[in-house]
């Protein structure tokens, strides 16, 4: 038996919140690594099981791409310059921006942390992914989104077989001999290329009409506006709450309503849609313990780290680069994140019994 | 189950009636395979059955089409989900889903049925087609034949009682199309579904059918009756009624069993057919021990093949076993592993693709990816400056191989049948030594098989050497002078046509197995020699 999507896209969104509040290099690490181990060892054997490895590896260019332009372009200056790079002279109106010039190990540091930080969101994303496919996510999504996880999912088939249309076509252009480049190159692969999906799209849509896509679900126009404006307006609330709790300047008193009241606008907004509905589910993923020992896991990792008190790690989590210091661990929301390895756990009892 | 009163449609812009005048009645547990030639409507009229025609594809439907007591005027396609189910000619393109169960529960999901029922119809379907061992694959994975069976079985799982298929075979190997039609045959025996099928390769169907509805097309009405008498009026029909008629059997038969039982007086008045004498020829293409891999999986591993001037090869084999690859590799422009290929002594590999196409000339499976101008005549012209030909070649071979495309077409517009002569034109335009063609019948017809079968006869008495790669047993049996068998990427057989065909059933066309043990293979080959008697 699997475990529902949504536990491990929530867990990964837990750890994937703590590493957006900390730029402290050894919490980053440990996020990473928690979800490493936990995406290796609870994976199924799905296709997409592999899907860590190539986050990681994206991680790691990503890491390597904000180094590079931060040595390029400059940015935070320190006292400790280790290296001098010729500096290229703009012209007067691009003032703000500098190439080349001195490097210092502050700024490296801080470019290295930045980089970092967005790493460790990619890798949790990836874990994610490698645990729980996205499509299949998608199909656990309340019945009033139907239409949209159809349309998600359709797209999400559709780009693979547009690569494929366009690497057989270029082969076939290959067999005319000619070398075309540029613009005309573009047209020559396009046209084929887009009419193939073009016709694609058209039998699709008949074969999902002819199998009873749409049947019935002519919702009322007051329903679907009623609908439409709840789910709008709680997604809305939903992302500011978001944003102001994790950016940690909103203070929380006005952040925690917003995301509560966005919660809600969006649940009864479902609920509505969701009525109307008349279609049931294949085989549907079900939350169970273990779904939600998952999902609290996650959870006692993010508010380890968002309610640390200064003194047990909370003034360690963004540690300062000017001058240059070496990070200390920040104790509670490094054991809050060695509470996510749970998952394994809640994985092997599954074997074992 | 199924009734057409005095239906005609005509497609927005049309000038002639796509269907006109069909009056049919099928009845509940009837296999109903629909002929006609290209372009005739038979997917139209396929498509009316289930509403697509017209709510779908626009377009005036005048007339009443009635299913299960229900009018397609007021059921559009998907309130007749529980009624009709359809298989549309590619599979891949109607799958909505990635994975082989929810695939099958997709239907039943959209029909809001109970999940216990939906668990129990999955086990049953998937038992009842043979797919169990492939539930949990993605859909992408499977052959062709495992994933028209998906296709079919997405359908069955609403118990639909009427099944409508496609072309159901057209893109499988023998032995896949046998496993489909066993299953549809299966249907019809146990659970007394009514099935519409339209199909080119009647050799694989025809024995099935209870009643054959044939639409000559031009805007006459349908012809509908028992299969060998509809049959044999019809421009279609599998080389068994034709040797029926050519004989004067009656009634025609349209299986193999029955026509044995007649031919005993025409074996023993036929004797052995004539020897070929094979004349040895130059060589022109010579590939040893020749590899391609793609990351994981060898397509074809070693095949050592030689081909001389004025030669007709075929390449069979099942779906997957390395033909496609090696026709690309030996053009030059596929990937290959190892091995070595000379064409004239010349590596294609090596060249520029300009003078590779000269030396060697491909049609791809799908040959509308070759074109991508909005009319015949600009395809001709660029094929003529592409290849440093006179203006006029390519349009001159073109009207060799398909006389009459006016030059104002857009290649869409074109039959299969016109739409690959235009891109063999173009392949020829260069006049390669060596033509290699990807599957080209599906979608064919018998008489514009037959004219392929001749015009490739012709370039190959001018000197090309021909290698194709097919499924279509009765195709080869028309075209080819030797036969080369592919399985797992190896060469399993290599010999002259007759030989190797008659060998195994699976490869058999219909008049040897007719005529066997005597290896006469085509209805021509037969006439002739009952003419010169």
């Amino acid at each position: 038996m699997r475990l529902h999507p949504g536990a491990w896209w929530l867990w990964a969104l837990c750890l994937a919140a703590v590493a957006s509040r900390t730029t402290n290099p050894l919490l980053l690490a440990l996020v990473i690594a928690v979800a490493g181990y936990v995406a290796v060892s609870c994976r199924e054997d799905t296709p997409w099981a592999s899907a860590y490895g190539v986050f990681l590896k994206f991680a790691l260019v990503v890491i390597a791409i904000r180094v590079v332009l931060h040595v390029l372009l400059g940015g935070v200056g320190g006292p400790t310059v280790l290296v001098t790079l010729p500096e290229i002279p703009l012209p007067e109106w691009m003032k703000g921006i500098r190439l080349g010039g001195p490097v210092s190990a502050e700024g490296l540091a801080f470019a290295l942390y930045q980089g970092l930080q967005l790493a460790t969101l990619l890798c949790c994303v990836g874990a994610a992914n490698a645990l729980a496919n996205a499509k299949r996510l998608l199909r656990s999504l309340p019945a009033a989104l139907y239409e949209v996880s159809v349309a998600v999912v359709v797209a999400l088939t559709v780009a693979p077989q547009l690569v494929a249309s366009a690497r057989s076509v270029r082969r076939a252009r290959a067999l005319r001999g000619d070398a075309v480049r540029g613009v005309k190159a573009m047209r020559v692969l396009m046209v084929p290329v887009l009419e193939d999906a073009f016709e694609r799209s058209l039998e699709l849509a008949a074969a999902m009409d002819s199998r009873g896509y749409g049947r019935a679900a002519g919702l009322p126009r007051r329903t679907r506006v009623v609908t439409g404006v709840l789910v709008l307006g709680g997604l809305v609330g939903l992302c500011v709450g978001a944003f102001g709790l994790l950016g940690g300047s909103t203070p929380g008193a006005v952040a925690t309503p917003v995301l509560a009241a966005g919660s809600v606008l969006a649940v009864a907004g479902l609920w509505t849609g969701s009525r109307r509905v008349r279609r049931s589910r294949y085989r549907p993923d079900r939350w169970g313990p273990r779904e939600l020992l998952i999902v609290a896991s996650g959870l006692v990792a993010m508010l380890a780290t968002f309610l640390a008190p200064d003194g047990l790690g909370g003034a360690a989590l963004t540690p300062g680069t000017v001058p240059l210091v070496a990070p200390g661990l920040p104790l509670l929301p490094a054991i809050g994140l060695l509470c996510a390895l749970a998952p394994v756990v809640v994985v092997r009892n599954r074997v074992d019994t | 189950m199924i009734r057409f009163e005095n239906v005609s449609v005509t497609y927005r812009d049309a000038t002639a009636p796509a269907l006109a005048g069909v009056d049919l009645h099928v009845p509940e547990g009837e296999l109903c395979l629909v002929v006609g030639r290209t372009g005739s409507g038979k997917s139209t009229l396929l498509r009316a059955v289930n509403g697509l025609v017209p709510h779908f594809t626009g377009g005036t439907l005048t007339g009443r089409v009635v299913v299960a007591g229900r009018d397609t005027r007021d059921h559009p396609p998907r309130e007749l989900a529980d009624v009709v189910g359809m298989v549309a000619q590619d599979p891949q393109a109607g799958f909505v889903t990635d994975s082989v169960e929810e695939e099958l529960a997709y239907s039943m999901e959209s029909l809001a049925l109970p999940n216990p029922v939906m668990r129990k119809r999955v086990e049953e379907t998937l038992d009842l087609l043979g797919l169990a061992d492939l539930r949990h694959r993605p859909l992408a994975t499977l052959s062709g034949g495992q994933q028209q069976r998906v296709a079919v079985g997405a359908a069955l799982t609403a118990h639909p009682r009427v099944l409508v298929l496609d072309e159901p075979t057209s893109a499988l190997d023998p032995g896949a199309a046998e496993d489909v039609l066993a299953a549809l045959h299966r249907l019809v025996h146990d659970l007394g579904m009514t099935v519409v099928i339209a199909e080119h390769r009647l050799e694989r169907v025809a024995q099935y059918a209870d009643r054959v509805v044939w639409l000559p097309g031009g805007g006459l009405p349908p012809v509908t009756g028992e299969p060998g008498p509809v049959l044999a009026e019809a421009p279609v029909a599998p080389p068994v009624v034709r040797l029926g008629q050519l004989a004067g059997w009656e009634p025609v038969p349209v299986s193999i069993r029955d026509a044995r039982r007649l031919a005993g007086p025409l074996r023993d008045r036929l004797g052995e057919p004539p020897a070929v004498a094979s004349a040895p020829s130059a060589e022109v293409v010579r590939a040893r021990d020749l590899r391609v891999r793609y990351s994981t999986v060898d397509a074809v591993r070693g095949v050592s093949l030689s081909v001389g001037a004025g030669e007709r090869v075929a390449v069979m084999g099942r779906n997957g076993s390395g033909k496609s690859s090696l026709l690309w590799a030996v053009q030059g422009t596929g990937k290959r592993s190892g091995g070595e290929v000379a064409v004239d002594g010349v590596d294609p590999a090596t060249l520029k693709p300009g003078p590779r196409r000269k030396a060697v000339g491909l049609v791809p499976q799908q040959p509308g990816d070759l074109l991508y101008l909005h009319t015949v005549g600009g395809e001709c012209a660029q094929s003529d400056r592409e290849s440093g030909r006179p203006p006029g070649t390519c349009r001159e071979l073109l009207d060799r191989l398909a006389p009459g495309i006016p030059d104002d077409r857009h290649p869409r517009d074109l039959s299969e049948g016109q739409r690959l002569a235009l891109v063999l034109a173009v392949a020829l335009t260069p006049s390669p030594r060596v033509v290699l063609l990807d599957e080209p019948t599906r979608g064919l017809d018998y008489p514009a098989k037959t004219r392929l079968a001749a015009a490739l006869r012709a370039l190959a008495d001018d000197g090309h050497a021909i290698v194709l790669a097919t499924h279509d047993v009765e195709f080869v049996a028309e075209y080819a002078s030797r036969v080369v068998v592919l399985a797992e990427g190896e060469v399993v057989a290599d010999g002259p046509t007759a030989e190797v065909v008659t060998a195994s059933p699976v490869f058999s066309p219909q008049v040897a197995k007719v005529l066997a043990p005597r290896p006469w293979l085509t209805v021509a080959d037969v006439r002739a020699a009952l003419a010169a008697r």
